[in-house]
């Protein structure tokens, strides 16, 4: 169920400005790919292509295709609503619907497809779920309670749940633990470790640390002054890219010299 | 190899292409039906300005604009309106008198001082006397007045008390909505000036703000000068000019819709040229047309003003 | 600069009001006493927009009072409408009736076309074209009702003639489409149309607005499981804003009770009936529109009745009211708290 992405050449504008210029990568399947890179270099705004979130934001465009197992997600015949269930995604602030129990939360987007489930599907789904995103334990006695009432690391692995709940082939992570303490933080890195043997997963990261203990593969993204566009300087396995990048820019930026 | 990935390849088109045929039609229902809401709406809007334009374009002249009806019967289309625009203005003139340095005032208390049970019930029962019916406003100057005149004595100024009772709770609100725009950082900025407060506030807060000061009070004008209800009941009607607000019934232009609309056609004798059996629709639709464009030029003024003039605080 | 040379008091940010009990104490320069007379010509201000509101539902009340405790052979000699026998609550409980349906009715036709124009102008419309769209809507509101009552009887009556005529004929087993279809089209239904297009505005302009609140945040997580722009608004949109839309509700309920000339120019009344009838003639009447008919003519204890009268509308519009924005007051708290 996990499936391999290729970008290729990707351009992307907001209106005239360009953000981000010429990326192309190939994201393994069941890996874990991390992007990092200063802040505004583009790394969330790229993420965002690859399941056409970036296109809820007006006046947003790409040039430059995404494909999925050989499919170009950006196909005249491709539904965007299908690509966003195949690729989901987990954000930087935890966010469970508000008004909905926990039960409910990690049904969410499985009655979207499903009207009809049996009850005891519907359970079995919810427990398979909330184990997959190591919650069953603390939430199993309190199902029917609002998700709000958990804690932040909580909430973010019920989204985490939520999001696997659909069976996606590719699981994009945008900053997930930025807004975590760091037991929670540690949760979810060793959630994430869980998660590669089923998915596809790629992870957006300001903390080099957590990049270097999550991640198979990083990316490097840079911007070289504002207004500029934001470009890929290098990829390559996490341990190379940590020991001996080939850039300059890469070997200033892991050793913390800037960003 | 190669059979497999087309396989992958096709099983993953099938993935993206498919979506639930139930779901994008329920999804594309619910677009046409809520584009459909807004033309839905817009379809008395634009029916009643069309007709509004159509039938009132055609009486309106110098001579509708600057008379009166007084001595006006029947089907007689000498008469106009001017006395309805005078009283208009002018009750709605004394009305803006009353509420505007209520309201303004009120509006800087609950924004420069009010803390506390007094500030949090004032900002309830404002809100809550947004929602008075008009005609209990105009029931309330009635029973009010009794003490002070006689019980069928009707003024220009108890409507103007009237229309301040709806117009003081919209005063308010938009003031209070434009002080809170203004920066704290300039109150301070004034205080350690050495500025007092109630010069701060008079010099700085309120210089800040009067562009959209301004805005609120015209669109509190543009809220109440067709109010009817309220001036009916405590105003009454006459057929002939009054500038004093104090002395005697007052026309104004919606009650002079209302009360050529009641009066209903009048009845021709055959061969008289100078009667028109409908002149008081007309009459009623050529009022109307001028108080729709007084009510959209208080709008739209009070719009541009704030546009032109609003200091940029962000 | 004047704060230097007082120690006890060395940094007074901002000057809040929990200070003023200090600053009271201190003797006043000519300053602070201006200070102090403008907070209380402030404060003052406020103070009589309460005793406003007090004072109406004051008078209101005694100037009611001769009416309310008048016998019902005194009322039917003073009001013409009063038959003998008839007490005043027996007349005005059909009004309150009429009232109430005309209003819920206008409130049952607009929220749904309300909502849906709040959706278009936060959600579906071009963000460029939103706001000159949201602006046309709110023009309604601008629209002076005795110009609605001129259009409900001349233009929309004789529209809307047919189109009741054909649900008497194919629904008359309906309560509310039964009776004598009148062949003027002067009735409650039409009375109840151009009350939900005014109070469409008010409805709206709150709806949107907390429809534009809905955290981007609840939305993309919505998006990002796969579902469609009408499930995201089901999901996340209307869920959040449930609150505030039955509060805009109940406002434009207030405003749908208390409209006065929109009635009176297009119904032809009727009196002590209870009738669901909406498509018959001399059904119904609200309490505004038979005020605003009477009134000219009454004088004595009819007008005390007309008051009385006044004062159950008073009431009513009040008690919606409150409700209406003790839940827009307790849902401020409640995402305050989140």
């Amino acid at each position: 169920m996990a499936q391999r992405i290729d970008v290729n050449d990707m351009n992307i504008y907001y209106g005239d400005f360009l953000a981000v210029e010429g990326v192309s990568m190939t994201i393994d399947p069941k890996s874990v790919t991390a992007f990092i890179g200063p802040s505004g270099c583009g790394k969330t705004t790229f993420l965002r292509t690859l399941n056409r979130m970036h296109e809820v934001t007006p006046g947003a465009r790409v040039e430059g295709s995404v494909e999925l197992e050989g499919v170009d997600l950006y196909g005249d015949d491709i539904d965007p609503v299908a690509v966003r269930r195949n690729i989901g995604m987990v954000f930087q602030r935890p966010n469970p619907f508000p008004t909905m129990s926990i039960r409910d939360n990690v049904l969410a987007g499985v009655k979207l497809n499903n009207r009809k489930m049996s009850k005891s599907d519907q359970d079995e789904l919810v427990e398979g779920s909330l184990r997959g995103a190591n919650l069953w334990n603390e939430v199993k006695d309190r199902l029917e309670k609002p998700g709000s009432g958990l804690s932040g690391g909580q909430q973010q692995r019920l989204c985490i749940a939520r999001t696997i709940a659909v069976k996606p082939q590719v699981v994009l992570m945008d900053e997930p633990c930025s807004a975590l303490d760091p037991i929670s933080t540690l949760a979810i890195e060793d959630l994430i470790q869980e998660l590669k043997k089923d998915f596809t997963i790629v992870i957006v990261t300001h903390n080099m640390q957590q990049a270097a203990r999550v991640s198979d593969r990083t990316a490097f993204f840079n911007i070289a002054g504002t207004g500029k566009p934001g470009r890929l300087i290098e990829m390559n396995d996490t341990a190379t890219i940590f020991s001996s990048p080939a850039e300059k820019a890469t070997e200033d930026y892991v050793s913390g010299r800037f960003g | 190899m190669s059979v497999e990935t087309t396989d992958a390849t096709a099983h993953t088109r099938a993935l993206l292409t498919t979506a639930d045929p139930h779901r994008k039609t329920t999804d594309r229902t619910m677009t046409v039906l809520i584009w459909g809401a807004f033309a839905l709406a817009m379809i008395p809007l634009v029916s009643l300005l069309w007709t509004v334009l159509v039938n009132g374009v055609g009486r309106l002249s110098v001579d509708f604009l600057s008379f009166s009806m007084r001595g006006i019967y029947g089907g007689d289309p000498s008469g106009g309106i001017y006395h309805a625009i005078l009283g208009t203005l002018i009750i709605t003139g004394w009305a803006t008198l009353i509420s505007v340095p209520i309201g303004l005032l009120t509006a800087i208390y609950l924004v420069e001082y009010g803390r506390g049970p007094l500030a949090r019930s004032v900002t309830f029962f404002v809100d809550v006397m947004t929602g008075i019916p008009s005609i209990v406003a105009g029931l309330f100057v009635v029973a009010f007045m009794t003490i002070f005149l006689d019980p069928g004595t009707r003024l220009g100024i108890m409507g103007s008390i009237a229309l301040s009772v709806l117009m003081v709770p919209v005063v308010v609100r938009s003031c209070e909505e434009m002080l809170k725009l203004v920066p704290n950082e300039l109150r301070e900025a004034s205080y350690a000036l050495g500025v007092p407060k109630w010069l701060t506030i008079v010099k700085v807060v309120l210089r800040t703000s009067v562009a959209g000061i301004t805005t609120g009070i015209l669109l509190a004008i543009a809220r109440v000068i067709g109010e009817t209800a309220p001036l009916l009941v405590a105003v009454g009607v006459t057929e002939s000019i009054n500038f004093n607000a104090f002395d005697g019934r007052m026309m104004t232009l919606p009650v002079f819709i209302y009360r050529q609309y009641s009066q209903g056609l009048s009845t021709c004798q055959e061969g008289d040229m100078q009667c028109v059996v409908d002149i008081t629709y007309q009459n009623a639709w050529g009022a109307a047309l001028v108080l729709i464009v007084i009510v959209m030029l208080l709008n739209i003024t009070g719009r541009l003003v704030n546009r032109w003039f609003a200091p940029k605080l962000r | 600069m004047t704060t230097t040379d007082s120690p006890q008091r060395p940094a007074r940010p901002g000057g809040h009001a929990e200070r003023a009990p200090a600053r009271r104490r201190r003797r006043g320069t000519t300053e602070r006493g201006f200070n102090r007379v403008f907070r209380w010509i402030a404060t003052g201000a406020g103070a009589f927009i309460l005793a406003i509101l007090a004072a109406v539902a004051l008078f209101l009340l005694v100037r009611a009072w001769p009416a309310l405790t008048a016998s019902e052979d005194e009322l039917s000699d003073a009001v013409g409408r009063i038959p003998e026998g008839t007490s005043l609550l027996e007349f005005v409980g059909p009004l309150i009736f009429g009232t109430l349906l005309a209003a819920l009715l206008a409130l049952a036709l607009a929220t749904p076309v309300a909502m849906g124009i709040g959706l278009f102008i936060s959600h579906y419309a071009p963000p460029r074209l939103a706001q000159v769209l949201g602006y046309l809507v709110d023009l309604l509101a601008a629209i002076p009702s005795v110009v609605y009552g001129l259009w409900g009887f001349l233009v929309l009556a004789p529209v809307l003639r047919p189109v009741w005529f054909w649900l008497g004929d194919n629904l008359g087993w309906f309560p509310l489409f039964a009776g004598q279809v009148s062949a003027t089209g002067k009735v409650l239904a039409t009375v109840s149309v151009v009350l939900a297009v005014m109070i469409l505005p008010i409805i709206t302009a709150v709806s949107r607005e907390v429809f534009l609140q809905t955290p981007k945040l609840h939305e993309e997580a919505a998006l990002a499981l796969g579902a469609t722009r009408w499930e995201v608004i089901r999901v996340a949109v209307l869920p959040f804003g449930r609150s505030g839309v039955i509060s805009a509700a109940m406002l434009g309920l207030g405003r749908a009770l208390g409209e006065t000339m929109a009635v009176l120019m297009i119904i032809s009344p009727g009196f002590l009936v209870y009738s669901l009838e909406i498509l018959a003639a001399s059904q119904h009447n609200t309490i505004a529109a038979y005020i605003a008919l009477d009134f000219a003519e009454a004088s004595g204890l009819a007008v005390n009745a007309l008051i009385a009268t006044g004062l159950a509308l008073f009431l009513i519009t009040m008690a919606v009211n409150m409700t209406a924005r003790a839940i827009v007051a307790r849902r401020k708290e409640f995402s305050g708290a989140n």
